[in-house]
């Protein structure tokens, strides 16, 4: 068991950040003022202690928007990632179980997603699917996957060469068995890092789309299009606009934070 | 010799095979619309004979294989048809683009690689003391900001507080190197800052990794300075895995140009991409596309070259 002294300063911000970020994601509607898309007073007021942060382009509270925000945005980077996840590491473990011509067809096809960038990949799924949430979350599960399965695959083929494993397919075992009951356990650690990593990099990657007004779309509250919107501000020396965009950075920290600590603690390695 | 030139003439028929099936990929995709680009410029309500019609006009009546080998054959010769929202010649609009979205990975570049390589060698010189470890902590958390963050940052402090640079980049072909120099200062920059951090980190892994050898052992009990150590006998041969991770690194430079060029308005490919994609002009986007994978796939091919060449066990094969 852990015990929590032994948690490095680092690693203890980041866990009690994200703590903060996920209780901010489920009582955003008990904690805003306002509701999420009301307009509430004019454009660009100043901050004010009835609008904590101003408002933004059209008169919608920027405190309130701030904290639907994180739900939203939280909320699909979840989803896309953990539909990722169900994609490639199912993959990565059939490829790796099965071996041979099941493995060289996945892998191939992996390649060849992997072989265009990322975003740019997204862009023109999105230019021809059209942009919604679903497609969104459907688009960037499937290209995030691709990371996945290398990842599974990798540590997973290195399981398989066990006896136990080779113990459990002499004993008749199917498929399905031996991808949950042996080699899944021993892999857990490697892929619950892994998570917080991709959601980290799915997080940015929406924020980024939502950025370029090709994510998530208004009226739903977003940080990524949130900073589009208010960004004129910027040139007035506001630093309102860069408060969504903060938030984007302080949970990416956070969660790399964590990841670290965690990859350390589970390669074994001490502090010397 | 021989054996190199063979294992790197593999690596590029791999990549031109890549390309090809890249090519294919983006080709392909635009089969999935619902409909086709005909209904997609009509809308849902088109008689049938109008759809006929654009249908034939745009050449979509031939089976798709055929179209597929007319759309790459012309697009070897540098014609990559026209857009669809304004009608104008693609390649003239792509052309002054690239070259600006070139310029400014290139600039980011010369900013970030000797900083990362000089930040790595004393992070790695001064490992685990505190000079590494804020370096640790500043790198990784510029991994995790959004290069948009980034942007409005430098906007905020140089731009607008200091005052000493634009925060638009509007350049065009007529702007002298000067100006256009400061122009894509704060562009650069961002970009520079962006991959920074990860060139930074891995140059140090590489570093340590090689401290970890018995000749640098050898080259330490015979007395040698650890500066020289370091930089006469670890450096060489962490440069293949460095140069690695560069190259890879400007591969990324190239999908943080899409979001940087948005911040900062600067006219690059970036910028087109996103604005076709909000159009739905699907040639200009399938052509961009091709022009950013293209160049990703290269710069990959060339790291992967790169790290063989720079491979001495592979240089003199026994």
């Amino acid at each position: 068991m852990i015990k929590l002294r032994d948690i490095p300063l680092s690693a203890k911000f980041g866990i009690i950040v994200i703590i903060m970020y996920v209780l901010t994601a489920i009582f955003a509607a008990q904690l805003a003022p306002y509701g999420e898309a009301d307009i509430v007073a004019t454009p660009f007021e100043a901050w004010s202690s009835q609008f904590w942060l101003g408002t933004d382009n059209l008169g919608r509270d920027m405190f309130t928007r701030l904290l639907f925000g994180a739900r939203n945005t939280l909320g699909i980077a979840f989803v896309t990632t953990v539909i990722a996840f169900a994609l490639g590491a199912t993959g990565g473990l059939v490829a790796a179980t099965f071996g041979g011509w099941t493995d060289q067809i996945l892998s191939r096809f992996v390649d060849v997603l992997m072989s265009i960038p990322q975003l740019i990949f997204a862009l023109l799924l999105l230019s021809i699917f059209g942009i919604s949430i679903p497609s969104l979350i459907l688009v960037i599960a499937v290209l995030d996957s691709t990371r996945v399965y290398r990842l599974t695959r990798a540590v997973a083929i290195n399981v398989t060469v066990f006896d136990y494993v080779e113990a459990s397919r002499l004993r008749g075992e199917g498929a399905i068995w031996i991808m949950t009951r042996e080699i899944l356990p021993n892999i857990v650690p490697t892929l619950i890092a892994e998570f917080g990593l991709r959601f980290c990099f799915v997080f940015l990657l929406i924020s980024g789309l939502s950025f370029l007004g090709l994510g998530i779309q208004p009226p739903t509250a977003d940080w990524g299009s949130m900073v589009r919107d208010s960004a004129t501000l910027i040139t007035y020396g506001d630093v309102t606009p860069l408060l969504p965009a903060a938030a984007i950075a302080l949970l990416a920290v956070a969660i790399n934070l964590v990841v670290d600590w965690f990859l350390h603690r589970a390669s074994g390695l001490k502090d010397d | 010799m021989y054996q190199i030139g063979k294992i790197i003439g593999q690596r590029v028929a791999l990549g031109a095979l890549t390309l090809w099936i890249v090519s294919i990929v983006i080709f392909a995709g635009v089969q999935f619309l619902p409909g086709d680009i005909a209904t997609e410029i009509l809308g849902r309500s088109a008689t049938p004979e109008a759809v006929a019609a654009i249908r034939k006009s745009l050449g979509l009546d031939v089976p798709a294989h055929i179209r597929y080998f007319q759309w790459l054959g012309s697009i070897l010769q540098g014609n990559f048809g026209t857009a669809l929202a304004n009608g104008r010649d693609i390649a003239e609009l792509i052309r002054p683009r690239f070259i600006n979205t070139l310029l400014l990975a290139l600039s980011a570049a010369v900013i970030s690689v000797p900083l990362a390589l000089l930040g790595g060698i004393v992070a790695a010189l001064y490992r685990n003391t505190i000079v590494d470890r804020s370096i640790n902590i500043v790198t990784l958390a510029s991994i995790s900001f959004p290069e948009f963050f980034v942007g409005y940052v430098l906007i905020l402090f140089l731009s607008v507080q200091a005052g000493i640079l634009p925060s638009m980049s509007d350049v065009d072909s007529s702007t002298a190197l000067v100006d256009r120099l400061i122009a894509m200062a704060l562009p650069s920059l961002t970009l520079a800052v962006v991959v920074l951090a990860h060139m930074m980190r891995m140059t140090r892994t590489s570093i340590i990794n090689v401290l970890g050898n018995q000749y640098i052992e050898t080259a330490r009990l015979k007395g040698l300075p650890e500066r020289r150590v370091l930089v006469g006998h670890a450096l060489p041969n962490a440069l293949a895995p460095i140069a690695n991770v560069i190259v890879m690194n400007l591969a990324y430079l190239i999908t943080g140009v899409v979001v940087v060029e948005v911040v900062f308005v600067y006219p690059g490919l970036g910028q087109l991409i996103v604005d076709s994609v909000q159009k739905r002009d699907i040639p200009v986007v399938q052509a961009c596309s091709l022009i950013f994978a293209a160049t990703y796939v290269v710069l990959n091919l060339i790291a992967d070259i790169l790290s063989i060449v720079t491979n001495p066990r592979l240089l003199h094969p026994k």
